[in-house]
Formats: C-alpha cells, sequence, structure tokens
C-alpha cells in the first residue's frame, strides 16, 4: 500500500515549492535586519514592504493596516486583548460566539477574569450564528464583537458581511478570526466591514509561525509586544523575515487559485459525502449543506469512536481528525460539536476531513473504498450497533 | 504514541463478538469519555471457556478489552477476578497515561460479568 493521503489540511498545509523558493534567500544571502541603515538592511525592507503589500491586495485593505505576527493566535490574542484594554473606559462588554477557535474562546475567559463580561452567543444546528443575536446582544457598553469567517471544525460560512453591517450601525468594533477562509472565500474588508481580521500563513500552503492581523485605520488597540518599533511601534521584534516574506507569496498565490481551486475542492468534496453518506447507514453531515469551506467534510458515524476510526484509517495511510472526546487530551468531545447539539456519544464518532489543492480524485476514490469498511468492522465491535439499530437520538 | 502490542491488538482484536445464553454478562460505560464495553463468558466449572467482547470506544479501550479477554481465557474465575487494569496495560507493553482510564474499563466489564456468574450460582 504505502500509499499516503493527507485529509488533514484544516490543521496545516505543505509549503508550497514555489513559496519556499522565494523564502531561501532570506535565510542565507538577503539576511539583513530590516531595520538596519546599510544595504543589506535596504534589501530586507523593501521584500518586508513587498510581503506586506501583497497581504494587503489579499485583503483589499492598504498595507499600513497589515501587521505581521507569530500566527492566527497571537493576532486573535492581540486583536481581542488588544481592543479591550484599550477602549475599557468607552465599556466592558465583549460578543463573541460558542465555536471560536481556542485563540478567541480562551483569550475572552482571561478578559472575563480580567472584569470584561463576554457574551457566547449559541449557534443553530449547522453552525451558523444569527445576525440578529448579534445585534440583540450588543448594549451601551459593548466595545467589540469576533465572530470568525469559517469554522475551522466543521466548515460553516458566518454572515459575516451582515454582522460587519450591524457593528458599524451600532459603532462597535469588529474582529473576524479568517484563519480558515484565506484562499476560500473571497474578502473585501471595506465590502465586510472589518475592523480586525486575523490570518495565519500555515493554513494556506505557507510557512508555520507566520500570520498577520489587520487593524483598520483609526482603530484603537494597543501593542501586544511592547519593545522595539516594529510595525509601526505596535509589534516589537525583529521580523520573521522569511516566513513574512512566505506568507506573501502564499496568500497571493491562495487568492489568484481561489476560484479554480473552489471548484476542484468543492467537486471533491461534495462527492465523497454524497458518497460515504449513500454507503454507511447512520451517517450524519456536520456543518452547513451548503454554506461550508469548499475542503470540509465533516462525518459523524454513530456507535463508533473517532479515535479508533483515526487509527484505522492511518494504517490504511489516510490522515484524518476528530473532535471525539477520546482525541481531545482533555476527555470532553469538541465544543463546536456540542455547540450544534450533538450528543456526547454522536459527536464521539465524528471525522473530519479536509480537502486541499494536493488531494486528487483518485485519492478520494480510495477514502470512498476504504472508510465504510473500517466503519463496518468498528461497528461490529461496537455494543451499541446491535443493540440499538434504531439509531441514537441526536438531542 | 501507541506500543506495537496494542496496535497488534486493535488491528486484530481476540475474542470479538458475544456468546449466545452465555453464563455471565457485563456491561459498563465509562464516565470519563462515554465509552461502553460488554463482555459475555462461557463459565464450567467456574474455569472460563470462553469470552467474548464488544467495545465502543477508542484504541486503547479496544486494545485493552482484546488483551483482557485474552488474560482470562481458560481461567478459573477467582484467578481472572484478580486481574487488574495494571496487570493489563503491563502486558500491553504501557498505555499513554491519559489513557490508563480506558482500561479501567476492562477490569469492570470482566468483574460485573464474573459477578453475574456469581449471583446466578447461589
Ligand atoms: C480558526 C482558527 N483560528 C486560529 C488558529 C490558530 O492559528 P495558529 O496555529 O497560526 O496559531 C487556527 C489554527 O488551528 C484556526 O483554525
Ligand atoms: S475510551 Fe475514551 S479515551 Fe479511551
Amino acid at each position: 500500500m504505502e500509499q499516503r493521503i493527507y485529509l488533514d489540511h484544516a490543521a496545516t498545509t505543505y509549503t508550497k515549492p514555489e513559496v519556499l523558493e522565494e523564502m531561501l534567500p532570506y535565510f542565507t544571502k538577503a539576511y539583513g535586519n530590516p531595520s538596519s541603515v546599510h544595504s543589506f538592511g535596504r534589501e530586507a525592507r523593501r521584500a518586508l514592504d513587498k510581503a506586506r503589500k501583497r497581504t494587503a491586495e489579499a485583503l483589499k485593505a492598504d498595507p499600513v493596516e497589515i501587521y505581521f505576527t507569530s500566527g492566527g493566535s497571537e493576532a486573535d490574542n492581540w486583536a481581542i486583548k488588544g481592543v479591550a484594554l484599550a477602549n475599557k473606559n468607552k465599556g466592558d462588554h465583549i460578543i463573541t460566539t460558542s465555536i471560536e477557535h481556542p485563540a478567541v474562546l480562551d483569550t475572552c475567559r482571561y478578559l472575563e477574569k480580567e472584569g470584561f463580561k463576554v457574551t457566547y452567543l449559541p449557534v443553530d444546528q449547522y453552525g451558523m450564528v444569527s445576525v440578529k443575536d448579534v445585534e440583540k446582544a450588543i448594549t451601551d457598553k459593548t466595545i467589540l464583537i469576533s465572530v470568525m469567517m469559517a469554522n475551522n471544525e466543521i466548515g460553516t460560512i458566518q454572515p459575516i458581511k451582515e454582522i460587519g453591517q450591524i457593528a458599524k450601525e451600532h459603532k462597535v468594533y469588529f474582529h473576524t478570526d479568517a484563519v480558515q477562509a484565506i484562499g476560500s472565500i473571497p474578502i473585501d474588508v471595506n465590502d465586510l466591514n472589518v475592523d480586525l481580521l486575523s490570518l495565519s500563513a500555515h493554513k494556506f500552503y505557507g510557512p508555520n509561525g507566520v500570520g498577520a492581523l489587520y487593524i483598520r485605520k483609526g482603530v484603537k488597540i494597543g501593542p501586544y509586544i511592547h519593545g522595539g518599533a516594529q510595525e509601526r511601534n505596535k509589534r516589537a521584534g525583529t521580523e520573521n523575515l522569511a516566513g513574512i516574506i512566505g506568507l506573501g507569496k502564499a496568500i497571493e498565490l491562495a487568492v489568484e487559485n481561489m476560484e479554480k481551486n473552489n471548484k476542484k475542492l468543492i467537486g471533491m468534496r461534495d462527492r465523497l459525502i454524497k458518497e460515504i453518506m449513500s454507503k454507511v447507514e447512520y451517517t450524519r453531515l456536520n456543518g452547513h449543506p451548503e454554506k461550508r469551506l469548499p475542503g470540509n467534510v465533516n462525518l459523524s458515524f454513530e456507535f463508533i469512536e473517532g479515535e479508533a476510526l483515526l487509527l484505522s484509517l492511518d494504517l490504511k495511510g489516510i490522515a484524518g481528525s476528530s473532535g471525539s472526546a477520546c482525541t481531545s487530551g482533555s476527555l470532553d468531545p469538541s465544543h463546536v460539536l456540542l455547540a450544534i447539539g450533538l450528543s456526547h456519544e454522536i459527536a464521539h464518532g465524528s471525522l473530519r476531513l479536509t480537502l486541499g489543492d494536493d488531494n486528487t480524485d483518485q485519492e478520494i476514490d480510495y477514502v470512498i473504498e476504504v472508510l465504510p469498511e473500517i466503519v463496518n468492522r468498528l461497528r461490529e465491535m461496537s455494543p451499541l450497533f446491535a443493540q440499538d439499530k434504531g439509531g441514537l437520538e441526536y438531542v | 504514541m501507541y506500543s506495537e502490542q496494542v496496535m497488534d491488538h486493535f488491528t486484530n482484536p481476540r475474542n470479538v463478538g458475544e456468546i449466545d445464553n452465555p453464563d455471565g454478562v457485563g456491561q459498563v460505560g465509562n464516565a470519563k469519555c462515554g465509552d461502553i464495553m460488554k463482555v459475555t463468558l462461557k463459565i464450567k466449572d467456574d474455569i472460563i471457556e470462553d469470552v467474548k467482547f464488544k467495545t465502543f470506544g477508542c484504541g486503547a479501550a479496544i486494545a485493552t478489552s482484546s488483551m483482557s479477554t485474552e488474560l482470562i481465557k481458560g481461567k478459573n474465575i477467582h484467578e481472572a477476578l484478580k486481574i487488574t487494569n495494571k496487570a493489563v496495560a503491563e502486558a500491553l507493553g504501557g498505555l499513554p497515561p491519559v489513557k490508563m482510564h480506558c482500561s479501567v474499563l476492562a477490569e469492570e466489564a470482566v468483574k460485573m460479568a464474573i459477578e453475574d456468574y456469581l449471583s446466578k450460582q447461589k
């Protein structure tokens, strides 16, 4: 066999060769510090400026609104803590959702300990936030709304433009975690009325450990890392130059190839979902049937457990992930699956397969062939399957 | 993350299934993460002649279920009652610390099945 199929692109992607190629000279040749006056420094500065320009263009933003960070988590932390601290004389209330990435949720929980108040909005069975709920939650103390553009587990795409409109009407800052959205969803920060936006290069075929926060001009926010004058005095530290160059190239490619890629991914995604659901009974699709990321498949197989499923798939060379309690380390199932109303048992049997631009139709065929066999084998071992063929409760 | 023995018992679990008209049945749920194991026994003169299991759980839960059935098969029930989850984990070449609780499931299901048999003998 020894064929390996990577279906975990929401976790991280490989770095594209053309991205790596642009990065390499910045380790060994053009290694100057962008803050230095000499020619080495100037050369590095020019490259940095170019990456910033490329990133800004991908978001239809101005280059001065792009701040490079160490990744998505830092961008989320900075956006939320930065706005909260800088605006606490105006209010102490933040609105977010129950399905955010931990980088947002845990930051909000931290701020609660520091005296801020946070509303965690529920989502419907498809993982969709209600725009009305957002509006209703706004008080005269609300300083920030943070809603992710697309969910990393179930792929549901949120009504960002509508929420942006409401935030604007109420003069509340609006942050969106777009880490999973870059290269999948066209973004125009002005059209969407987004004030802050997080992104991370390793989710769109760039390197790990580098990301960016878009901050609209005029947004009141303090620095996150104190120290030197880098990133317009807002994010100190000698730049991860090669990483930033990689981000710039990767985001340019991601936007360039978006339409073509999405078409291919949606085709493979929908075929995978349709075939598996028709071959395997007692299976449900998690997330929105249409408003979902082009590469996201998230299924729950009743009566079986996700870690056992992942191990079995891995033995067949297929790499996926699961929201099962047994894979979490914390022994709780994924907060996202619970938020869409799944019982612990159904969350247990969840499988996320996230497709990327290196996947082929043959690989999808192979998954369609082996996945049902694996599910059946595990079900034959499951005491629940024989006892309860009527299906488990979904609530 | 898992030892070779765990992966072996996970890929080729021994004694999967259910015995018809068993002499003892034990089914326990794992309060920690919601997994379930069912053990059925065929017992003659206090000797476990046959044992089968079914498990709804992770790789470690399936492997420890399989190993426990191996360890008790052919044994006297009083000996079988002495087998601890630690012994099962050791027989599997160890388990990651976060997975130790899964082995408790197997120990409890086996004990419950033997006790079920004993209660029927009275
Ligand atoms: C939605 C979302 N936000 C934030 C992050 C964190 O990004 P990073 O790994 O770059 O810190 C991730 C990555 O797992 C993500 O999927
Ligand atoms: S059965 Fe859930 S972690 Fe092992």
